[in-house]
């Protein structure tokens, strides 16, 4: 197989899959390349796509997407030890299209439909295909190395949207093995319940869907990252995330870690009666602005998580980036293709066009974000306790005098943690939450 | 009456998850550096325990039949000691619902 196409794409993704379907609409000569059985067969996220690239690409998308729900309902719960606090949120609004550019999604059906719509454009997608090594001639990427007979396939210009496990852009030089700080590990089950159930629990009706993010103590005290769930037609997605130094630090299983999470009153009364239908795992990029690599070198481009396109924030968003580099990765490669130039110069027209977008943007504003929950060791620790003891006093009924109480509620506070601290933690977090 | 059914083990959690086993492993460790390594992350921080610590052949056995390819191994372990290779094409965990 000795071919030529305008562009070759790695990885059938929501970077790989957008940069495809904008080359082939254009009317490029664009092949994928997806090493699963099928695109999505090795993917997993939290649950929710975000949608406004998606919405742009094709309007609508939703009424023929596999998407699950729509998330009107959002809950943010802060969780110590055994009790709860929480936030929500439902606005009638997110019930209208776009739908606030939020559902709920299952990977593997959805990554699936995506590549197809890029087929169905004109791109060839080819699964069960590995690419193993960048073509480099003169200095400059030539084309990929497939792992099958006679498997070196060239083009003007490479997408590397391998995702974060980013072997490729890593054998190739384009990046360091990234460091286990700026990683997330993320585990989920998928839990099955019957429509009705998910609905009366989490007060939904038709295609409306909730999602709930757990924080503080979610996964044991001291243990930084939080847990997730989010609701599927007829399933839930449960899940954890955590960062893979903590992990390794503490020596905690990641297994057992999900296990406790579900086990949480707050977790275990919504998940009461399901059934586990999948077990996933897998890395997120976390390192946000500061810890980009190079995304362009002559003759290819990074997109998506393995350029390390994930909001760091307390948002796990990554699909929409990944969509949104892709379209901008194949642009620029359009710009180029009509220049007939494939220079890393030109090519560093896809950093300026991100630097204008939201990705860019949106990773710079959060640039301090992964440091800085790193460095806020109290949002895990002594926070959800005393946040807890302040507002069980607060909502307990008794005969204690109001002013008595306020009292109290300032030497618990003091107790657990210093006022001065918590000012400066607030203040250092208030950016971060959008 | 408590009708919790009993949570899942992990073999029971991975009795659930489609693989298509490929006939080589795509994971190698270097026995030598895994000897001399101090925390042997690999070995609690794998979701699916892939990696077990043999005493008696003071080796690390790799069950890559289970993995479902996250990529933390990789990142945890500190001596770059652990070959990471993806698994022939089509080959390995294939998601159901993903
Ligand atoms: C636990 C978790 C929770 C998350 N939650 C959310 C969320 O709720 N919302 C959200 O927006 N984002 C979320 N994200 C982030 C989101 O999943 C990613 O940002 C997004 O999937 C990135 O898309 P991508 O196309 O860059 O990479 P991927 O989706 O990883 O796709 C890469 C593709 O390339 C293929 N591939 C890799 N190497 C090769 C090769 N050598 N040859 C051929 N094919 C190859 C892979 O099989 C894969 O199909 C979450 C991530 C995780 C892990
Ligand atoms: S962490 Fe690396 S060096 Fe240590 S035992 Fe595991 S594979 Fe070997
Ligand atoms: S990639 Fe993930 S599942 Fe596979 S062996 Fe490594 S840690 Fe375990």
């Amino acid at each position: 197989m000795t071919e030529r196409y305008d562009c070759i794409v790695v990885g059938a993704g929501p970077a790989g899959a957008a940069a495809a379907f904008t080359l082939a609409k254009a009317g490029l000569d664009v092949v994928v390349f997806e090493r699963g059985e099928y695109p999505g067969a090795k993917n997993m996220f939290g649950g929710i796509l975000y949608s406004t690239v998606l919405n742009r690409l094709m309007p609508g998308f939703w009424a023929d997407a596999p998407v699950e729900r729509h998330v009107v309902k959002r809950r943010y719960s802060f969780v110590s030890n055994d009790s709860e606090a929480a936030f929500d949120i439902r606005l009638d609004a997110f019930n209208r299209p776009p739908f606030n550019n939020s559902f709920t999604t299952l990977r593997a059906r959805f990554d699936r439909w995506f590549a197809a719509k890029a087929e169905e454009a004109g791109a060839l997608v080819v699964t069960g295909a590995v690419v193993d090594d960048l073509i480099i001639k003169d200095g400059a990427v030539a084309g990929v190395r497939v792992r099958m007979e006679g498997g070196e396939v060239f083009a003007d210009v490479v997408i590397i949207a391998e995702g974060a496990n980013s072997l490729l852009a890593e054998k190739a030089g384009l990046k360091p093995k990234p460091d286990s700080a700026n990683m997330s590990l993320g585990v989920k089950e998928i839990i099955s319940l019957p429509k009705g159930v998910i609905d009366d629990r989490f007060g939904l009706e038709d295609a409306e869907g909730a999602a709930v993010e757990f924080f503080g103590e979610a996964l044991g005290p001291g243990v930084p990252g939080g847990g997730f769930i989010y609701t599927n037609q007829e399933s839930l997605s449960v899940g954890i995330a955590c960062p893979i130094s903590a992990l390794k630090e503490k020596g905690i299983k990641p297994n057992g870690l999900i296990d406790g999470f579900k086990r949480h009153p707050a977790v275990s009364r919504l998940i009461r009666g399901g059934a586990t239908e999948e077990y996933l795992a897998h890395i997120i990029p976390e390192g946000g602005y500061n810890a980009m690599p190079e995304l362009v070198t002559g003759g290819a481009l990074l997109a998506g998580d393995c350029a390390g396109f994930v909001n760091p924030s307390l948002y796990k968003e990554g699909s929409n980036l990944a969509m949104a580099s892709g379209v901008m990765a194949a642009e620029t490669v359009m710009e180029a293709k009509s220049r007939g130039d494939f220079s890393k110069k030109t090519l560093e027209g896809y950093v300026k066009r991100l630097e204008e977008s939201f990705v860019l943007k949106d990773l710079r504003r959060y640039k301090d974000a992964p440091d800085v929950l790193r460095s806020t060791t109290g949002l895990f620790k002594d926070y959800p306790e005393a946040v807890m003891e302040m507002l069980t006093r607060h909502f307990t009924i008794s005969e204690e005098s109001k002013a008595d109480a306020h009292k109290e509620l300032k030497r618990i506070l003091k107790g657990r943690v210093s006022l001065l601290r918590l000012a400066g933690d607030v203040l250092r977090l208030r950016k971060f939450v959008r | 009456m408590d009708k919790t059914p009993k949570p899942l083990t992990l073999s029971e959690k991975l009795f659930l998850v489609r693989f298509r086993v490929d006939s080589t492993s795509h994971l190698a460790v270097n026995q030598e550096a895994c000897k001399a390594c101090a925390d042997r992350a690999c070995l609690t921080i794998c979701p699916t325990e892939v990696y077990r610590w043999d005493g008696a052949a003071s080796a690390v056995t790799v069950s890559y039949e289970g993995c479902l390819e996250c990529g933390t191994c990789r990142i945890a372990c500190a001596k770059g000691a652990l070959t990471w290779r993806n698994p022939s094409g089509g080959f390995g965990v294939c998601y159901r619902f993903g």
